[in-house]
């Protein structure tokens, strides 16, 4: 009898379980269509998933390059590039305001900072610092939904925590569209407000050049710029700054993991030796 | 906290000060030393889980009110902001989501575990109820936690169960329109859910503590449901329980830390990583994994009063358990009838969930192509067995089962007595 009931007990647990990743499955399909969910091994997946630096680098670059012209990132600030694990951090600039690099990005980003004159209250656009956000490509929302038929583009912050299966969902969207309708969406099965952005060459991709530790510097040539590697990229991109911790996260839960195996097993053995002379 | 001899004496001029005036250290020391059961299995640690949950949830809360504020305008991008550039907000955002989870499985877990060994049968009735408080308590505070990062879940979720209210009979829409302060969920809504979600986790804590009270008073059940008779049934809660309580709660914490670390967002939903859109409703609301089986109670008829009655109906029954429960045997392990329908009891609740997260109209077991039972009936059969399982099996099964030999004292059962029933781990 005892068994019967540990094996029921097993049993709806595993039927809990079962249920539940059902549901996930399910949810994680609702998403689009499977036909043409496309699945990348990305590098930030699994227990020790890191960020591709460079690629995220490259996915910047197609963001600003390509997206940016209607897509914000509310939630970001362009000093957030050179966070530690983010595209542009340099050990050297622990505090990303002063890193050169962001400072570039954000003095000739596109759009302009609206800011006011401090001695007379009037309006004056001036060019971003590290400190500011991604500033709006549009004016007001109203704005932004009458020059995109009739739809304001969606914040891009945190979109690929939006979607089940966020980075996959992206990737297959932005790779998804048909061949003879570029407002067609294979993946969503709909017509999308947005036309196919990514052709082949859309982004030509700067060379990475990496500072050797004798002060030389190395060149590293970026990858052919094709749809499916643009694509790639600014989702690597877009997965790091719906996430931006992730990598803090994942090499701090390691710590806390080995410290809670160790610190268990050290209490089943004090349990152990507690209980030693009482039968239960 | 009564129940044994106090066995404290103060050794310091200030301790015996102290005792004459606060016995504050006396009820600690009682604490320590109360006489539990020996045989505790490691179902009986989820109380000492849950107060550590209870205490996670109170601190990474108190510290996210701190950077947190309740306006639709900004609340969204405020747990973003958390996240990005509060020190460790990554960290503590996720500790409190993914915690709230974590709180209502064990709690689950404690709650079938009192139900499978009749911890709420006499003189244990108080502890039940107040427990059966702190389980509503716990939902309404979970429910507007959620609604409180304003994302898409957020809103619609609050829309569609605040939108329950108005089934109630002549005052509905005034009270719906009364707690939501306006006609729709909107800032006021948002105000005072921060409000309440702050609040009612003190008084889970102040019920929590009479919850404890009651149980030193009446004393622990265990295992074979039998009362301690001698000196030899009981063990000194310390050391012999703050250890086992303490190898339970790693445990429990790696099981926390691994969904913290690595899948904050596994058991959440990700439309609400989507802001707040009253004009937008997502295809599919649903509420947090806790509340499915309730959900699926709440679908599963037609009409919504009665859908909200059942609802209701679904957590008050279990106020009124210990009287509809009619055998004098606790344990299920000596009731070899009933505790079949228990597990049935368990599957259904599983069930109930499956069907909560589901679309009605769905098929749920195909039988023949486009043909089969839909999520919706499957819903309304579990619904009945919930209710049947309470109202008409424990009522029933007391009255005709005949229960196995029970053991002479807690004792003889560890030891494997004479008595056959007693399958004791």
């Amino acid at each position: 009898m005892r068994l019967t009931f540990k094996t029921a007990l097993v049993a709806a647990t595993a039927l809990g379980l079962a249920a539940f990743a059902g549901v996930k499955v399910a949810e994680a399909a609702g998403g689009g269509d499977a036909k043409y969910k496309k699945q990348v091994e990305w590098g930030f997946n699994g227990f020790t998933g890191k960020y591709d630096r460079h690629a995220m680098q490259r996915g910047y670059q197609v963001y600003q390059e390509v997206c940016s012209s209607c897509h914000q990132l509310k939630f970001m600030s362009f000093r957030h590039l050179g966070d530690k694990g983010g595209p542009f951090y340099d050990k050297k600039y622990p505090n990303p305001i002063d890193n050169p690099v962001v400072k570039y990005i954000a003095k000739n980003y596109p759009v302009p900072i609206q800011d006011i004159d401090w001695d007379t209250g009037e309006d004056l656009p001036r060019d971003g610092k590290p400190v500011d956000k991604f500033p709006s490509p549009y004016p007001n929302s109203v704005a932004a939904a009458a020059a995109n038929f009739g739809k304001a583009p969606p914040d891009l912050s945190v979109m690929a925590k939006a979607r089940p299966d966020g980075a996959n969902h992206i990737y297959s969207f932005l790779l998804g569209y048909d061949k003879d309708d570029n407002m067609y969406n294979k993946f969503l099965g709909t017509k999308v407000a947005m036309p196919d952005q990514l052709f082949d060459g859309k982004v030509d991709y700067e060379v990475i050049k990496v500072q050797n530790k004798d002060g030389s510097v190395k060149e590293i040539q970026p990858p052919e710029a094709t749809r499916e590697q643009m694509a790639k990229d600014v989702t690597e991109f877009l997965m790091w700054t719906a996430d931006p911790k992730m990598e803090a996260r994942k090499s701090l839960g390691l710590s806390v993991m080995i410290y809670l195996l160790i610190l268990a097993g050290l209490l089943f053995f004090a349990y152990r030796e507690v209980w030693r002379n009482v039968k239960h | 906290m009564s129940g044994h001899l106090s066995t404290y004496e103060p050794k310091y001029g200030v301790t015996k000060w102290l005792d004459k005036r606060l016995p504050i250290i006396r009820m600690g020391a009682d604490f320590m030393t109360y006489p539990s059961p020996r045989n505790l299995n490691y179902w009986w640690t989820f109380g000492g889980i849950l107060t550590l949950c209870l205490m996670v949830q109170i601190i990474t809360g108190v510290i996210l009110a701190m950077h947190y504020t309740a306006n639709v305008d900004v609340a969204f991008a405020d747990v973003q902001r958390i996240r990005r550039d509060v020190p460790f907000g990554w960290l503590i955002q996720p500790m409190h989501a993914v915690g709230a989870a974590m709180f209502f499985f064990a709690v689950y877990v404690h709650m079938f575990r009192g139900l499978y060994y009749g911890s709420y049968k006499a003189p244990r009735e108080m502890i039940w109820i107040l427990g059966c408080i702190i389980y509503l308590i716990m939902m309404a505070t979970a429910f507007l936690g959620y609604t409180l990062p304003w994302g898409q879940m957020s809103f619609w979720g609050a829309t569609v169960i605040s939108n329950f209210f108005t089934a109630v009979p002549f005052v509905g829409d005034s009270l719906q329109q009364w707690i939501l302060g306006g006609y729709s969920v909107d800032n006021p809504t948002l105000n005072r859910f921060f409000a309440l979600h702050f609040l009612l986790p003190f008084v889970i804590a102040a019920v929590v503590g009479l919850h404890v009270w009651a149980m030193h008073h009446a004393g622990q059940n265990n295992p074979v449901g039998i009362e301690p008779k001698s000196k030899e049934d009981t063990l000194a809660f310390h050391p012999y329980y703050t250890v086992k309580d303490a190898f339970a709660v790693v445990v429990f914490l790696l099981i926390f830390a691994f969904f913290i670390f690595y899948y904050p967002d596994a058991l959440g939903h990700a439309d609400n990583y989507i802001e707040a859109d009253p004009l937008a409703t997502p295809a599919h609301i649903v509420p947090e994994w806790y509340f499915l089986p309730f959900y699926a109670i709440l679908r599963a008829v037609p009409d919504k009063l009665m859908g909200l009655l059942l609802m209701v109906g679904a957590i008050a029954v279990l106020f009124i358990l210990p009287w509809l429960d009619t055998s004098k045997v606790r344990s299920m392990r000596f009731r070899p009838v009933t505790r079949i329908w228990f597990i049935l009891f368990l599957i259904n609740s599983f069930i109930l969930g499956w069907c909560g997260a589901a679309t009605p109209s769905d098929i749920a077991i195909p039988m023949g192509e486009d043909k089969g039972l839909n999520f919706l009936w499957l819903s309304r059969i579990s619904t009945l067995y919930y209710f049947a399982y309470f109202l008409l099996i424990l009522p029933i099964m007391g009255m005709i089962e005949k229960p196995k030999e029970l053991p002479e004292s807690i004792t003889k059962s560890v030891l494997g007595g004479a008595s056959s029933g007693g399958a004791a781990s």
